[in-house]
């Protein structure tokens, strides 16, 4: 991508870091945040655009992105799914319901490792990868996709199908 | 006011429901139009004209212990800010709820926002902090959405900006989002990463939050759940907060429920109220059927885990008592007791289905996904304990490999920066200390020869 920054998303980024009166690199993360969320990942032009917006060295976006699992730096599919993977869930299935998304999807995961996690359909439209535990052990097994969270997700087709 | 809760989802008889009143409660919303219904920030307008160290001495006869994990008397950490600082204080709420097992600062996020930031701002005058942070994991992004919408309408109503209620008193209070990583909800990760920084935990001390935190300025970090109760506390006043739950486990906490039982789910009790047996028997309607209970985890997963059989000593002198598993009182010194933690009020049930191998594999799964790297025997002993248990698994251990993994873990433990280390290595000493027999019956003791020779065998063992 050729990074273009929409005047309202610059906008967004700007009220942002109005949120960290003591040290503008405070917002680095919301800063990616925002990015990620339009660009669907973060690549080389938005760590230096977020850099030369805070004032940092590119480096200290990096090692940001590159740390956290939260942050993508290649594109995931258009709905991109975390399954958590953590005891609760893995008790209650979560396994079985990765390896039923991916035969749905046709997602293949035997190349996926701890640096590059996620893995994406042949078409391009879902993307997986595991998530550590999300914080609802007792609805197990759960899941997002984007943004919408899923609970005692047992029907896959079902759950599939709400994506176009 | 006594609330009708949603069909299917009412409180248990045996709960108490304070600061999860208003969940699954039947008609609530999370405005603030809807939480001024009833007595909505009427604690904050009492506080504003109180002196703030009243309000510390309140939380301090109150007894309130941290929600969050380590059980620590919030009153107690207040009093920690150092006196005639000329440097501002920063309050920051912890709602990263990203210990296993744990589930139930999501609920007050989504359903009851109002009474988080009321608890936020009565401790923010009470410390003395004119700027505040809610911490909150990435994965929670509607909870983000509906904090701020709603520090957006109490802010219109002149509950937070410049002039509290009139009290000369300002306060901004912002969201921040994490990006899933575990090792924010430790205080001092938190704050690294609260000024955009890797998560890497600082050694304490020197830093102890409440005298370098945030910017190196004195911060007070507490849980959600802590914060929701200050504003309870500040209702019907500290002595009387503190004649619920029991002597020195006072209030009422929630219990997460999850793992192998009919009903998982969350339970606000008062502390102390309810005995392992009563929550899973009781609460949560037994185990499954035709299943017996083999291990619980009961404080998220980095509790120490309690096996079904033990019989655990506890008390002093005269006092002295035996419990089962079953009579342990859910309360943070009789766990304690028995050699594990109340933690963060998660509670991990396993029954006889389950392979210890295979839950001790995904513990550490976890724990090697999740180490921030910085301590060499944290980064390199999460991960040697995922891979022996990965061999376990798969069944190509041998069974001084379990030896390993005790050595492993036991290197681990006290000598890292930060608690994920200790954490990280209670699991796996816990369950090799109490399941050692069904982890070495997963190993093959023909493969004794092929992974490591005798001698080497003999020299790991002297190691120890
Ligand atoms: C590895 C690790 C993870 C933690 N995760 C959380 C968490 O997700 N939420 C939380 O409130 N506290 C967590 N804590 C505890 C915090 O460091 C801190 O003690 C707590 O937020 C203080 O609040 P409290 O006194 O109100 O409990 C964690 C601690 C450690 C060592
Ligand atoms: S103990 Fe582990 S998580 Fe904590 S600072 Fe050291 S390496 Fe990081
Ligand atoms: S284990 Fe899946 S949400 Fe906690």
């Amino acid at each position: 991508m050729s990074l273009e920054i929409p005047t309202e998303l610059e906008k967004e980024v700007d009220e942002r870091i109005t949120h960290y009166p003591v040290s503008k690199r405070s917002a680095v993360l919301p800063v990616l945040h925002t990015l990620q969320h339009h660009f669907g990942f973060i690549d080389e032009e938005a760590i230096e655009w977020t850099a030369s917006k805070l004032e940092l060295e590119p480096i200290k976006v990096l090692e940001v992105v590159t740390f956290y699992p939260g942050f993508r730096q290649s594109a995931p599919g258009k709905y991109h799914v975390r399954v958590c993977r953590t005891l609760s869930c893995a008790m209650a299935g979560s396994y079985e319901l990765m390896e039923s998304i991916c035969e749905k999807t046709g997602i293949d995961r035997s190349g996926v490792t701890h640096h590059d996690p996620i893995a994406v359909s042949p078409d391009g439209k879902f993307s997986i990868e595991f998530a550590e535990c999300l914080a609802s052990c007792g609805t197990g097994p759960v899941c997002l996709v984007n943004d919408d969270f899923h609970e005692a997700v047992s029907d896959v087709d079902g759950l599939l199908k709400q994506y176009k | 006011m006594s609330a009708i809760y949603q069909e299917g989802k009412e409180p248990h008889p045996k709960e108490r429901r304070i600061v999860f009143k208003n969940v699954d409660r039947e008609g609530w919303d999370t405005s603030l139009a809807m939480y001024e219904t009833e007595g909505g920030y009427d604690q904050l307008k009492k506080a504003v004209g109180m002196e703030p160290g009243a309000i510390t001495d309140e939380v301090k006869k109150a007894g309130l212990r941290g929600r969050g994990g380590a059980g620590f008397p919030a009153g107690v950490k207040w009093g920690f800010l150092p006196p005639n600082n000329d440097k501002p204080v920063y309050l920051i709420c912890n709602a990263d709820e990203s210990e296993p097992g744990t589930f139930k600062d999501r609920y007050i996020i989504h359903q009851d926002p109002h009474q988080l930031i009321e608890g936020m701002a009565i401790a923010c005058f009470a410390v003395g902090a004119n700027l505040a942070y809610i911490y909150i994991r990435e994965e929670f992004p509607e909870g983000a959405q509906t904090l701020e919408k709603a520090i957006e309408e109490a802010h219109e109503k002149g509950y937070l900006g410049k002039n509290v209620l009139g009290s000369g008193f300002d306060l901004e209070i912002y969201v921040h989002r994490g990006a899933g990583a575990y090792i924010c909800g430790e205080e001092t990760g938190l704050i690294e990463s609260l000024e955009g920084k890797r998560p890497y935990p600082r050694i304490k001390p020197p830093y102890f939050p409440a005298a370098m935190g945030l910017y190196l300025c004195p911060t007070i970090v507490n849980n959600v759940e802590t914060l929701c109760h200050v504003k309870h506390i500040l209702e019907v006043g500290g002595e009387e907060w503190s004649r619920i739950g029991t002597p020195n486990n006072t209030g009422t906490r929630i219990l997460c429920v999850s793992g192998d039982v009919k009903k998982p789910g969350y339970y606000e009790v008062e502390v102390g109220s309810v005995t392992m047996g009563e929550l899973i028997n009781d609460l949560c309607g037994g185990l499954k059927e035709g299943r017996s209970l083999k291990a619980v985890i009961p404080g998220g997963s980095s509790a120490k885990v309690l096996r079904a059989d033990e019989v655990f000593t506890v008390g002093r002198g005269d006092d002295t008592r035996e419990l089962t598993i079953w009579d342990i009182p859910m309360d943070f010194d009789t766990l304690a007791a028995c050699g594990s933690m109340a933690g963060s009020g998660g509670v991990i049930v396993i029954d006889d289905s389950r392979s210890i191998s295979w839950v001790l594999n995904n513990i550490n799964n976890f724990y090697a996904h999740e180490s921030c790297g910085q301590c060499t025997p944290c980064r390199e002993g999460s991960l040697w304990m995922k891979k022996i248990t990965d061999r376990v698994v798969a069944g190509n251990a041998s069974p001084s490999d379990i030896d390993t993994l005790d050595n492993v873990a036991r290197n681990i433990d006290g000598s890292t920066i930060c608690a994920f280390g200790v954490a990280c290595s209670w699991p796996t000493e816990s369950f090799i200390d109490k399941f050692r027999d069904e982890l070495v019956s997963d190993t093959n003791l023909e493969l004794e020869g092929e992974l490591l020779n005798a001698e080497a065998v003999t020299a790991a063992a002297n190691l120890r």
